[in-house]
C-alpha cells in the first residue's frame, strides 16, 4: 500500500473524523491535516471560535494520522497522553496541523503538532503527545 | 430599536449557577452537535455526559467513543466547573488542557466527566477533571487544565483571549 492508500484508509475509518469533516493531504509521506470551518465546530458564539475540543481532537487526529501514514498496521495507535497549549482563538476558517514525528521507538511514539489558520508563523495551538504503537 | 448588546438575560430562577451551566450544554453549538448533557453544577464542579453515539466512534472494530470526543467534554466540562465557581458565565479561554488516557472506554459506552476548579486567582482558573464509562472510580482519562478568565460578559470582551 502507497502513503495515499494508508491516509486514504485511516480517514474512512473513524465516524469521528468524518463528524469533524476533517480531511488531509500527503507531499511525500508529510501529512497536513485540514479542518474546514462548519457552524457546529463553535465552542464560542460571541467571538465566534472554534471549540478548544475540537482543536484538540484535530491535532490528536493529525498525529494518528501521520503516524498511520509511517508506521503503517492494521490496528490503530492509542493515545496515551497529550497536552494541548492553545495560542490564539482558532477563528471562523479553515485550520492546517502538521505533525513532527520527534521520536519514533519500538513501542511508544513522541510526537508534536502544530496548527494554524491564515499563516503558519502564527500558530493556533500546539499538541504534545506520546502514542502507543499498535504491532502488527 | 433593538438593544446591540446581546447578552443573556438576567434570570431570577433558584439556582442561577444551574441555569447558567445548563445553558453551556445546549447553546454551544459543538457541545449540542455531541449531545452533552448536564448532570450537576455547584459548588466549583460540574458534571456533564455524552451519551454513545454511531457518528462519534473513533475505531469501528471496537465500537469506542473517538478520544476527540472526550478532549471536548472535559474541555467543556472544565469551563462548566467555573461556571460553578464564579456564579456567573464569564467568558473563558484555555491556556493548556493535558489528558492522560487510561484505558479505552467500553464498546457503546457513553462517557461522564466531573471537573473540578479546585483554585481561581482574579485571572486564572486551575481546574482537574476525569471521566468514565461506568464507575467513577475507574477513570478511563484524567485531565488538568488552566484557563484565563475574561472580565464579566459585557460589550467589548469579545477579544479577552
Amino acid at each position: 500500500m502507497t502513503p495515499e492508500d494508508h491516509l486514504r484508509a485511516f480517514l474512512a475509518r473513524a465516524p469521528y473524523i468524518n463528524f469533524l469533516g476533517m480531511t488531509a493531504e500527503l507531499a511525500g509521506d508529510e501529512l497536513t491535516g485540514i479542518l474546514p470551518f462548519s457552524p457546529h465546530l463553535i465552542g464560542n458564539t460571541l467571538l465566534p471560535a472554534l471549540h478548544g475540543g475540537v482543536i484538540g481532537g484535530f491535532l490528536e487526529m493529525t498525529a494518528l494520522a501521520q503516524l498511520a501514514v509511517t508506521q503503517s498496521t492494521p490496528r490503530v495507535h492509542k493515545t496515551i497522553d497529550v497536552t494541548i497549549e492553545y495560542l490564539r482563538p482558532g477563528r471562523a476558517l479553515t485550520t492546517y496541523a502538521r505533525a513532527d514525528l520527534r521520536k519514533v521507538g519500538r513501542r511508544i511514539a513522541n510526537v508534536h503538532v502544530e496548527a494554524w489558520q491564515e499563516a503558519r508563523s502564527q500558530p493556533i495551538a500546539a499538541l504534545r503527545g506520546h502514542f502507543m504503537l499498535a504491532e502488527d | 430599536m433593538s438593544d446591540p448588546n446581546t447578552n443573556l438575560p438576567k434570570t431570577h430562577l433558584p439556582n442561577p449557577n444551574l441555569d447558567a451551566a445548563a445553558a453551556m450544554a445546549t447553546e454551544v453549538p459543538q457541545a449540542a452537535a455531541l449531545g452533552f448533557q448536564m448532570v450537576s453544577a455547584a459548588d466549583a464542579r460540574g458534571v456533564m455526559h455524552v451519551p454513545w453515539r454511531e457518528d462519534l466512534v473513533g475505531d469501528p472494530q471496537t465500537g469506542v467513543i473517538a478520544s476527540g470526543v472526550v478532549t471536548s467534554l472535559l474541555d467543556h466540562c472544565c469551563g462548566m466547573a467555573i461556571t460553578a465557581t464564579t456564579g456567573e458565565r464569564r467568558p473563558t479561554a484555555t491556556l493548556d488542557l493535558r489528558i492522560d488516557y487510561m484505558r479505552p472506554a467500553a464498546s457503546r459506552a457513553g462517557v461522564t466527566v466531573e471537573a473540578h476548579c479546585y483554585h481561581t486567582t482574579r485571572s486564572i482558573a486551575f481546574v482537574r477533571a476525569h471521566a468514565w464509562d461506568a464507575d467513577p472510580a475507574d477513570p478511563i482519562a484524567t485531565a488538568q487544565a488552566a484557563f484565563m478568565l475574561a472580565g464579566p460578559v459585557g460589550p467589548g470582551t469579545g477579544g479577552a483571549a
